[in-house]
C-alpha cells in the first residue's frame, strides 16, 4: 500500500489494505483513539453545538461574497508588505513557488504540514527543480523518509505502527532506534534542527486567513510551523481560496471547534498567527512573505453540487468515524484526500469520472455528517455524485440497465410477485439448512462470506389473507 | 408498510408486527400492491427512477391514519426523501409531505404515538441492541427500542460496544465492496459475541440480513432478531 498505484482498481487496492496486518493494527488503534477523544471533547463543551452551527453559517456567508473577502485579504497582506499571488490551477500554484525559488536562489525549503501542497505535489516539483524540500511535521517527515504519501488529513503516517517507524529511522538515519515514540521524536527533532537554520524558504499551508487583518493562521501541535514561518528568510503559504474568513471573531469560532473535532484538544498546542513579513524594528520573522491563493477547481463549485465541500476545515474527523476508511486507510482511495470528504474533494479537483468507484465507497451510514464540525452533509452529496454518474453515463451500461430493470419491478406488483416466485424456484438447489450459502453471479459476492435468507415459502403478502382471519377469530 | 425485504425474506417479522399492534388495540390494514420504497435506487443515484417508485407508494397509503414500518431505513426514505423527490409536482409533493408526517418506524410509533414501553411481552434470554444507521442518525432515535426491550419480561438488555457503528450493509454497498462490507461486519459480530447475549436485536431488515447472514455463516450461538419478534410473544403465551 505504500504508493497509491492507480494502475489497480479501487476494490483491488481495498483488498490489499485489508490484507495488510500492520495497517489494520495501526488504523484500528489510531481511529478508535481519535473517536474517543473527540467525543470527550464535545461532551465537556456544551457551547460546541451552537458554535458548529455558527461556523457553518460563517462558511456559507463567506462563499456568497468570496471575491470581496479575498480582495480584502489581498489588500491587507500587501499593505503589510507581503505579496499575494493568484493561481487558477494547481500547475500555476506550483509554478509560482518554483519561480520564487529560482529568483531568490533557494536551495532548501522546510515545510510544515500542508494538504494544499500535497494536492499540487509540490515536493516532486521542487526536487525536479533542484530544491530540497524537508518536511518538518513528524508524520510528514516519516512518510517523506519512506517515500510515501499521507494517508490521513491530519495524521499523515497513521498507517504506520511505531515498530515500522523505528525500522524506517534505523535504516534511513543510521543507528538502531527502539520503537518508543519519545525516542523517535527526539531523533527527528535532532535531525531537523539544523535544517530549520539552513533553509532559505519556509513553505506552509494555511488553516485560515483572516480578511479583516490579513492574518494567516496555522494550527499545529509540534511547534515546527512556528519555526518554518519565522526562521527562513522567505515564507510562502499555499492556500485554497475557500479558506478565507472575514474576521478575527470568526476565527475564534473555528478555533473552538477545529482541534476538538480533529484531536479532541481544546486548542492545538500552537496556533500561529502570521501578519505580514518582518516589520521595521521587529527582531524576527521572514524578510519576505508570499501568499498563493489557489483556485484549482474550487470556485466553480460555489454554484455547483459540491458547494458544501468548500466548508471543509480539513479536521479529519469524518475519516476517523468512517467504517470504510477505518478498514482500508487512506492510500487505498488513491488520491490526495482520503475518506468520505476526500471522495468529494477528489471529484472537485479531478472531476466526477475520477470517483466512479470511490463514490460508492460508503455505506451512507451518516457517521461523517454527525461529526463534521461544519455539518457537511457528506452522505447526501455522495448520493448526488452517484446521480451525476448516472446522468452523465459515467456509470457502466450494465449497472444502469440493472437499476432501470429494478425500477420496473418496483413499480409493478405483478412483476414483484413473479420475481419472488422465480426466486423460490431458482434458489431450490442452493438452500442448505434453510439458508443460502453459495449463489452464482453478483449474489456470489454476498454469499462468499455471508448466508442469505431464502425467499420465504410464503411472502407476507401471501400470508395476509389468513392474518386477516386471525383478526376475525379474536373478535368477541 | 411491510417493505420489500420484509415481504420476501422476513415475512415472520411482518406477522409479528401485525399481532403485536393488534394486541395493543391498533386496527391493521395492509394496502395491497406494495413493493419497495425505492431506497436502493435512490442510494445508487437513480433519483428519477426512485421518484417514480415514490409517487406510486404515496398513492397506496393515501387513506391510512398512521403508516408503520418495521424498518428504520425505509421509514427514513419516506419521511426525509420522498417530498424532495416529488417536488416537481405540487400535488404529489403535498401528498408525500402528508405521508412523511404520518409515517413511523415501529419502535417510534409504539413509544411516541401509543405511549407504551411495556407491551406485555415475555422473552427468555439476554439481548443486545444494534443501532441501525438510518434509525439512529437519520431519524435521531436511540431510546425507543431500548425502552421497549427493557420492558420485556425476562429479557436482559446488555449494551453493545460500538452499537452506533454501521454493520457494513449499506444496500448495494454490500455487494459492490463485499470485502470491506464483511470486514465492517466482522467487527460488529465480534462485539456482539463478546457481550455473551443470546440475540442481537435491530429495527431494520437490511442490517438483519447482513448480521444474521454473518452469524449463521460463522455458526454463532447468537441469533439476529427484529425488535417485533421480541415484542410479539405475549406474556402469558
Amino acid at each position: 500500500v505504500s504508493d497509491p498505484s492507480l494502475g489497480r482498481s479501487f476494490p483491488a487496492r481495498a483488498h490489499a489494505a485489508l490484507e495488510d496486518a500492520h495497517l489494520q493494527e495501526a488504523l484500528g488503534i489510531a481511529t478508535t483513539k481519535f473517536i474517543g477523544l473527540r467525543k470527550e471533547a464535545f461532551a465537556g463543551f456544551p457551547a460546541g453545538e451552537a458554535l458548529r452551527d455558527r461556523a457553518r453559517a460563517i462558511k456559507e456567508g463567506t462563499l456568497q461574497q468570496l471575491d470581496r473577502h479575498l480582495g480584502r485579504l489581498a489588500d491587507r497582506i500587501e499593505g503589510l508588505g507581503g505579496h499575494v499571488h493568484w493561481a487558477a490551477t494547481g500547475d500555476e500554484a506550483r509554478e509560482i513557488v518554483l519561480r520564487l525559488c529560482r529568483d531568490k536562489g533557494v536551495r532548501m525549503a522546510v515545510k510544515s504540514k500542508s494538504m494544499a501542497t500535497e494536492e499540487i505535489e509540490l515536493n516532486d516539483a521542487l526536487e525536479a527543480a533542484g530544491v530540497k524540500p524537508v518536511e518538518t511535521d513528524l508524520g510528514e517527515y516519516i512518510i517523506q523518509l519512506a517515500h510515501e504519501k499521507p494517508s490521513h488529513i491530519i495524521a499523515p503516517a497513521i498507517h504506520k505502527t511505531k515498530g515500522q517507524v523505528a525500522d524506517l529511522f534505523s535504516k534511513e538515519l543510521g543507528g538502531r532506534f527502539e520503537a518508543d515514540p519519545e525516542v523517535l521524536t527526539a531523533v527527528a527533532r535532532k535531525e531537523l534542527r539544523q535544517k530549520f537554520l539552513d533553509a532559505d524558504m519556509g513553505i506552509t499551508g494555511a488553516n485560515f486567513a483572516v480578511a479583516e487583518t490579513g492574518t494567516i493562521v496555522l494550527v499545529t501541535n509540534e511547534g515546527n510551523g512556528r519555526m518554518v514561518t519565522s526562521l527562513p528568510r522567505i515564507h510562502v503559504a499555499v492556500m485554497g481560496m475557500e479558506k478565507v474568513i472575514p474576521t478575527m471573531t470568526d476565527l475564534m469560532v473555528f478555533l473552538a471547534i477545529l482541534a476538538r473535532s480533529a484531536t479532541g484538544q481544546k486548542l492545538s498546542s500552537y496556533t500561529t498567527l502570521v501578519r505580514g513579513p518582518r516589520q521595521p524594528g521587529e527582531s524576527e520573522g521572514p524578510e519576505e512573505l508570499h501568499l498563493i491563493l489557489m483556485d484549482n477547481g474550487r470556485t466553480r463549485q460555489i454554484a455547483g453540487t459540491l458547494r458544501e465541500a468548500l466548508y471543509c476545515l480539513r479536521c479529519g474527523a469524518c475519516l476517523n468515524v468512517c467504517p470504510v476508511y477505518r478498514q482500508i486507510g487512506g492510500h487505498a482511495y488513491g488520491y490526495t484526500y482520503p475518506g468520505p470528504i476526500g471522495i468529494l474533494l477528489t471529484a472537485m479537483l479531478k472531476g466526477a469520472a475520477s470517483v466512479k468507484d470511490l463514490a460508492h465507497a460508503s455505506s451512507l451510514c451518516g457517521a461523517c455528517k454527525d461529526v463534521c464540525p461544519v455539518r457537511i452533509d457528506i452522505p447526501r452529496m455522495l448520493v448526488d455524485l452517484r446521480s451525476q454518474l448516472d446522468r452523465e453515463k459515467i456509470a457502466s451500461w450494465r449497472e444502469r440497465t440493472l437499476f432501470r430493470a429494478a425500477r420496473r419491478i418496483m413499480t409493478s406488483p405483478g412483476l414483484f410477485r413473479l420475481g419472488a416466485a422465480l426466486g423460490r424456484v431458482a434458489q431450490k438447489p442452493f438452500v442448505r439448512n434453510g439458508r443460502l450459502r453459495r449463489l452464482p453471479l453478483f449474489l456470489g459476492e454476498w454469499t462468499r462470506t455471508r448466508d442469505l435468507p431464502p425467499v420465504a415459502a410464503r411472502t407476507f403478502s401471501e400470508r395476509w389473507p389468513e392474518l386477516q382471519q386471525e383478526k376475525e377469530l379474536e373478535r368477541p | 408498510m411491510i417493505t420489500c425485504l420484509g415481504d420476501m425474506f422476513f415475512p415472520e417479522v411482518g406477522v409479528a408486527m401485525v399481532r403485536l399492534l393488534r394486541r395493543l388495540g391498533v386496527t391493521v390494514e395492509f394496502p395491497e400492491g406494495q413493493t419497495c420504497c425505492g431506497m436502493p435506487l435512490f442510494n445508487s443515484g437513480y433519483h428519477h427512477d426512485a421518484a417514480v417508485v415514490a409517487a406510486r407508494t404515496v398513492g397506496l397509503f393515501a387513506g391510512a391514519e398512521h403508516v408503520i414500518v418495521p424498518s428504520g431505513s425505509c421509514a427514513w426514505m419516506v419521511k426525509t426523501e420522498y417530498p424532495g423527490l416529488l417536488q416537481h409536482d405540487p400535488a404529489l409533493k403535498a401528498a408525500a409531505e402528508a405521508l412523511a408526517k404520518k409515517t413511523y418506524e415501529l419502535s417510534q410509533f409504539l413509544v411516541d404515538v401509543l405511549g407504551v414501553t411495556d407491551v406485555g411481552s415475555s422473552f427468555r434470554g439476554k439481548a443486545t441492541y444494534h443501532d441501525s444507521c438510518h434509525l439512529l442518525r437519520g431519524l435521531g432515535e436511540s431510546t425507543a427500542p431500548r425502552k421497549l426491550l427493557k420492558g420485556v419480561k425476562g429479557c436482559e438488555l446488555v449494551e453493545l460496544p460500538g452499537s452506533d457503528e454501521c454493520c457494513g450493509f449499506g444496500g448495494a454497498f454490500s455487494v459492490r465492496l463485499p470485502e470491506v462490507s464483511t470486514a465492517v461486519l466482522d467487527k460488529k459480530l465480534a462485539n456482539a459475541e463478546g457481550t455473551g447475549v443470546d440475540c442481537l436485536v435491530a429495527c431494520d431488515a437490511g442490517c438483519l440480513m447482513q448480521m444474521g447472514g454473518g452469524l449463521t455463516r460463522r455458526g454463532s450461538r447468537v441469533r439476529a432478531l427484529h425488535l417485533a419478534q421480541v415484542l410479539a410473544p405475549a406474556e402469558d403465551a
